[in-house]
């Protein structure tokens, strides 16, 4: 890896010496002494409690709440309810831009899905306004639930995911299937699955005047601010949020959400700061969900193994009010070679919440189709899984036929293959057992995720006192942005660390762009990138300027910033410190600003995605179908790794992610009653650290020139794509049951002859 | 109804004024007291975010009504660290990245502790698992936290060797 | 949850006179209360707290070789005692099997018999649930049952008992110190709880008010300690409830079963003891061809309650794999997955 990249419009260039490195988190003491303040940590002085009453039908209306007796229970201040809710600016249904999504604000006394907010029960404390919202037992008049993906009839959306087509045809589908050697179809259905951060979503609002503080946990500050300015009918400005700490966000934090912003309506409403809080059940509603597919994989072979055809159609749902459609298919875009690639999605209207992004929204679900359809494929040819992926290894994008702007995908299934010890690997299933009978299998997914990049913006101070500032209203959920970008920023500036002071996590700073899909390094780090180069440029011109310089006149040659010093490219022996560059010109600091945004001219040439390989061992009780994964080797490839401790902990969360989404998560609905029936974390099962003994990520150096200028790829959700898959087909090599509905239960296990 | 109890919470003793039976452990300690290191994520004992030490046992303090514990002695994650110095344990979180967002994290050391006091888990990674499964980590930064929890029971039991000594 | 009563009584006399006014509950650790207060299932007016009554959490080793512990010890603590873990190593495996040990620490065995259905119809209160609301119906029939009963279930409720320790107490004979204003009295654990008919609210024998003061095992419980274990398949390696479980135990002699002790778990509204199928041991050598004689006996009567025909499969099955490691022989610690699939075997385990 080059530690010196070439900046985009200057001569000027620094040295890295944080990026790359692997450091701890920087607010790991905060963390582990309990000190990291939390939205929900929050207590202004005059702080009532408030929490939601939601409804229990899927669909229907409100006929009446018993207000008197929640108002009666001593403490309760106000129940909010469509009545006597303050107006709002706008109305809630309004959508603002494509990635606005319809809110229940007590606009109204419809229910459109079961958990949606139907009043705000404001208290002294949290013991009075959780009574007072079950006190207000409410009654409806309650219409026939849809759920399910057959509800309704099937429509095909105009968009899927965030933004792509619903249909892509590429090749003669039907030819290559019809001259297949080989031919499978197998249909796929993965549940509802919920995002379940530890934290739930949390808001403490305060009002001066028209001016609103708001403590709550948020993916894209920006995007929240613009919203609360909206419905209030104030000026971003006046709306200030602060998020230095999300407990985990996966998509559900990335727009604030309906229950967030009632609380801020609450605290209007009674003139004093209110905390309103989610109760844990209360997060399998109003916060997004991913939504169930039923996923129709239809691949062609030749007779060497090569792909002829590869149709992925998915049918998923949305909501009755709002439209978000699992982009499931569009993994097939872009992994396997194949003449002719067809997806498809259509979708039917439910009474749920309205789904919405959850960590490698589509991918996840769209990977753990395609690499089971392959893993399946492989064996109707008769192929090593690992041989079949290498044979079918796309050169280029497929559909768009693109080259790629790095890929060291082959790489990683070499890496991954040889740590895990794939070679040798019996290709018929129930062959393998371990010395205490346990059947084993091993199975192989290939992840990927494209590298997104949004539009961010930073500022960068060099100060007369050798000290620098970076600052940008970027939010760390638990990915590292503290540490990372703070890296990213000290070497920008050429300054060491300890030298930087690294502001992030408030509304106020320059608007980094969501910390979402894996793009937010990389947005934001190049908008940290940019503004340190402003910064040295500014500081390079003065002295170059200066006759008194040692750098006086190194225009041509350039210089370096290193170390709080800016040397002379051409000769490292000629330079002088920042500060002493400040002092001569009489300025307290020199200010930068940067920018950080897709190239759209590298983006119309290349295609940009990161890749990895996952190998996974499972061992399975054949007689009673338990399922533990006990072993994953990831080998992932993501362009240039920032801090290499916390890249690794992102691919194991990611990983653990694709093991659940193969065995553990799964949401219960009643059918009838549309209501989640394992609303909990004790029976919506998440891994515990015993389903997880051995986790390795191996990082494959890939170096993009093409990317960005940090050649930073994104690492948050890659994870879970390829892990899922790798953990299935381990399920099908242990048991020779190929599992199509997941996640995978004993019933689907036990079928065949015990022992 | 005042109903007043007695608890020494990180080694101070402290009278403590209920206006409300129904207050627990935890929402005491975060709503009233300002101790809000300790976290609330299900408030079901479903997930051992907000476990401490209550008389030297690791309990979901979500599920203990303050009422009832009269008397006790509670050790919080705030009570943890030796002044400046940060716990073994805490150390090792740290060293062993043994947590991303950090909101399970406070539930997750404190049950560390309770574990290696315990004395069951030993060096046994397996035991150390099982031993830590009653605190979820969505972010699933698990294999940190074993590494963590048997680095700092390596240490503690050194340490403490070195005492005797 | 609702405002209550709080009453902290100082014997067990005391709390038995607080308990008989309408509308009292037994505080004891509050692990299961406290839930169910919290999502609106209980709302009892006052709480009796039994935690502060000195003497109710011993272990005592009787002079007869039977065993007598205090109703309000508390789960882990039983676990741990080493003494009780030698000679009951099933009931220790049941126990550290169960739940997390941050609620094993808090959770008193009182507390643990009279825990209420995780059936999730009955948690969620706009449900139908004849057992919360008596005359109500049964949503979990036609509902999201492939985790409901496959045995003594009626067309009132479909709902399982949760607790692991019950399943071993059951097989082994346990018997509970019953206190109330009649005074005291004995019921054998297998007698404890009540299969649903057309009553299910009655979950129990105890009348209101009765407090379980001590749960005793005869000394007869302890001679299976070489051949004793407990199984419980679940949908995570640890912290979940079973989907099935077994105890099983057995008296070997000269490679024959003189006696087997058989309950399952998961799959009634009470540990259910398979006494037919310790009945066809008796007698059998310890092989799979008698476990499987055993598990059909036991499971002659099940049926499917909804779409969980498969856990009758997985409960026979889950029975062979019980009576297969306690023929195994008990291991010397319990392993690091106490109860679980995968769990080492010393020397292998027999998997066909």
């Amino acid at each position: 890896m080059a530690d010196t990249l070439p900046l985009d419009s200057a001569a000027n260039a620094r040295h890295g010496s944080s990026i790359g490195q692997p450091l701890t988190r920087r607010d790991g003491v905060l963390k582990v002494t309990g000190q990291a303040r939390y939205a929900a940590d929050n207590h202004p002085p005059g702080l009532l409690h408030a929490v939601l009453a939601v409804s229990r039908i899927a669909r229907g209306r409100v006929a009446f709440l018993d207000l008197a007796a929640a108002k009666a229970h001593p403490g309760v201040v106000e129940v909010m309810t469509p009545a006597n809710r303050p107006l709002l600016a706008q109305d809630p249904d309004e959508k603002q831009g494509p990635f606005s999504f319809r809110l229940d604000l007590l606009q109204n006394d419809h229910v459109r899905y079961a958990g949606q907010p139907i009043a705000v029960v404001i208290a002294e404390t949290l013991e009075a306004a959780t009574e007072g919202a079950t006190l207000l037992a409410p009654r409806y008049e309650a219409e026939s639930t849809r759920l399910g993906l057959d509800a309704g009839e099937a429509f095909v959306p105009p968009a899927i995911g965030a933004g792509s087509p619903p249909e892509v045809r590429h090749g003669d589908i039907e030819a290559g299937l019809a001259g297949a050697a080989h031919r499978i179809e197998a249909t796929y259905e993965t549940p509802a699955q919920y995002h379940n951060a530890m934290e739930p979503h949390a808001i403490v609002a305060s009002w001066d005047g028209n001016r609103l503080l708001v403590d709550t946990p948020s993916q894209g500050l920006a995007w929240a601010r613009a919203r609360l300015a909206g419905l209030f009918g104030i000026a971003p400005e006046d709306v200030h949020v602060r998020s230095p700490f999300l407990g985990g966000g996966f998509g559900s934090k990335g727009l604030i959400s309906g229950p967030q912003i009632l609380g801020a309506v609450a605290a209007r409403m009674v003139g004093r700061p209110v905390k309103l809080v989610l109760r844990r059940e209360q997060m399998y509603g109003p916060v997004g969900h991913r939504a169930p597919t039923q996923q129709v994989l239809r691949l062609g072979a030749a007779p060497d193994g090569g792909l002829t055809a590869l149709a992925h159609h998915v049918r998923t749902v949305t909501s009755s009010f709002d439209d978000f459609y699992e982009a499931a298919c569009d993994v097939s875009h872009t992994l396997y070679a194949s003449p002719a690639i067809v997806t498809t999605a259509d979708a039917v209207r439910v009474d749920t919440g309205t789904p919405i992004f959850m960590r490698a929204p589509g991918e996840a679900s769209g990977s753990i189709a395609l690499e089971s359809a392959i893993d399946e494929m492989a064996l109707a040819c008769g192929m090593d899984p690992l041989e079949f992926r290498l044979r079918n290894y796309a050169e280029v994008e497929p559909i768009s036929g693109k080259p790629f702007s790095s890929k060291a995908l082959r790489e990683c299934y070499r890496q991954g293959a040889e740590r895990f010890g794939w070679a040798g690997r019996p290709l018929a299933p129930r062959q393998m057992r371990d010395e205490n009978g346990l059947l084993v299998g091993w199975g192989l997914g290939t992840a990927t995720f494209p590298a997104i990049m949004f539009q961010g913006q930073a500022r960068a101070v060099l100060r007369r006192d050798g000290s620098g500032l970076a600052e940008l209203g970027a939010q760390d959920m638990g990915q590292g942005a503290w540490t990372a970008l703070a890296q990213i920023a000290a070497d920008s500036l050429g300054l060491p660390l300890a030298r930087l002071e690294f502001r992030a996590g408030d509304s106020n700073l320059p608007d980094a762009g969501i910390a979402g899909g894996s793009g937010h390094t990389a947005t934001a780090g190049t908008a940290l990138h940019s503004a340190g180069a402003d910064a040295i440029g500014k500081l390079a011109a003065l002295a170059m300027a200066d006759e008194r310089s040692p750098l006086f006149g190194a225009g041509n040659a350039g210089v370096i910033a290193r170390e709080g010093m800016l040397l002379r490219r051409d000769d490292e022996s000629r330079g002088e410190s920042f500060a002493a560059i400040l002092g001569r010109a009489g300025l307290e600091e020199v200010e930068g600003r940067g920018h950080g945004a897709a190239d759209a001219a590298a983006q119309e040439h290349y295609a940009m995605h990161a890749h990895g390989a996952v190998f996974a061992e499972v061992k399975v009780d054949p007689e009673l179908g338990q399922i533990r994964a006990t072993r994953l080797v990831g080998a992932f490839a993501a362009g240039r790794i920032i801090n290499p401790r916390l890249v690794r902990s992102q691919y194991y969360g990611g990983m653990i992610w694709g093991v659940s989404f193969a065995l553990h998560e799964k949401a219960v609905l009643d059918r009838r009653s549309g209501r989640v029936m394992n609303a909990d974390l004790a029976e919506y099962h998440v891994p515990v650290n015993a389903d997880v003994p051995s986790l390795e990520a191996i990082l494959v150096e890939e170096i993009d020139p093409h990317v960005n200028p940090l050649g930073v790829k994104g690492v948050g959700e890659i994870g879970i794509t390829g892990s899922a898959g790798a953990v299935a087909n381990a399920v099908w090599h242990a048991t020779g049951i190929r599992p199509r509905r997941f996640p995978i239960g004993p019933e689907a296990l036990i079928g065949g002859a015990p022992g | 109804m005042s109903l007043s109890i007695t608890l020494t919470i990180n080694g101070t003793p402290r009278t403590v004024e209920l206006d409300d039976p129904r207050v627990t452990l935890l929402d005491l300690l975060r709503e009233r007291l300002d101790l809000t290191g300790t976290k609330k994520g299900c408030d079901r004992g479903q997930c051992g975010a907000c476990t401490i030490l209550l008389d030297g046992r690791r309990v979901n303090s979500c599920l203990a009504l303050a009422l009832s514990h009269d008397g006790a002695e509670i050790l919080t994650i705030e009570g943890l660290a030796d002044g400046e110095a940060c716990h073994p344990i805490q150390a090792a979180f740290i060293a062993h990245d043994a947590f991303q967002c950090g909101f399970c994290t406070p539930g997750q050391i404190m049950s560390a502790l309770g574990l290696i006091q315990e004395g069951s888990a030993g060096d046994d990674p397996e035991r150390v698992r099982e031993g830590m499964s009653g605190n979820l980590c969505r972010c699933g930064a698990y294999r940190g936290i074993t590494e963590a929890v048997l680095e700092a029971q390596q240490r503690m039991s050194r340490d403490a060797r070195e005492e005797v000594a | 949850m609702n405002r209550f009563d709080y009453i902290r009584p100082a014997t067990v006399t005391e709390a038995i006179a607080a308990a008989a006014i309408p509308g009292s509950a037994y505080l004891a650790a509050g692990t299961n209360l406290i839930d169910l207060m919290k999502g609106g299932v209980l709302r009892p007016e006052r709480l009796i707290d039994i935690n502060h009554i000195p003497g109710l959490d011993r272990i005592e080793h009787l002079p007869d070789g039977g065993v007598r512990i205090g109703a309000q010890l508390r789960n882990a603590d039983l676990a741990a005692d080493p003494d009780f873990a030698r000679r009951f190593p099933a009931i220790a495996e049941a126990l550290l099997s169960g739940a997390s040990a941050q609620l094993r620490n808090a959770a008193t065995l009182g507390g643990n018999l009279l825990q209420r259905t995780r059936c999730a119809y009955f948690y969620d209160t706009a449900s139908a649930c004849n057992r919360r609301q008596p005359g109500s119906g049964c949503d979990a029939r036609g509902g999201e049952n492939r985790l409901h009963a496959i045995l003594g279930w009626s067309d009132a409720c479909i709902a399982t008992h949760p607790s692991d320790l019950c399943v071993p107490l059951a097989a082994f004979g346990a018997t509970l110190e019953i206190e109330g204003r009649d005074g005291r009295r004995e019921v054998a654990l297998e007698d404890l709880h009540r299969l649903p008919g057309e009553a299910p609210e009655q979950e129990s024998v105890l009348a209101p008010g009765e407090l379980i003061i001590a749960l005793r095992l005869p000394a007869e419980a302890a001679t299976f300690a070489p051949h004793a274990r407990y199984i419980k398949l679940r949908e995570r390696t640890s912290y979940a409830f079973a989907v099935v479980s077994a105890a099983a135990g057995l008296r070997l002699e000269g490679g024959v079963i003189t006696e087997a002790r058989l309950a399952l778990g998961g799959v009634a509204a009470k540990p259910w003891r398979a006494e037919a199928a310790e009945r066809a041991l008796t007698g059998a050598p310890p092989d799979a061809a008698s476990f499987g004689r055993a598990a059909e006996a036991a499971l002659a009567e099940a049926r499917p309650s909804g779409d969980n025909a498969y856990k009758i499969e997985l409960a026979r099955r889950i029975l062979v794999r019980a009576l297969t490691l306690a023929a195994a022989g008990t291991p010397e610690r319990l392993p690091a997955l106490p109860a679980s699939p995968f769990a080492p075997l010393p020397g292998g385990r027999p998997h066909g």
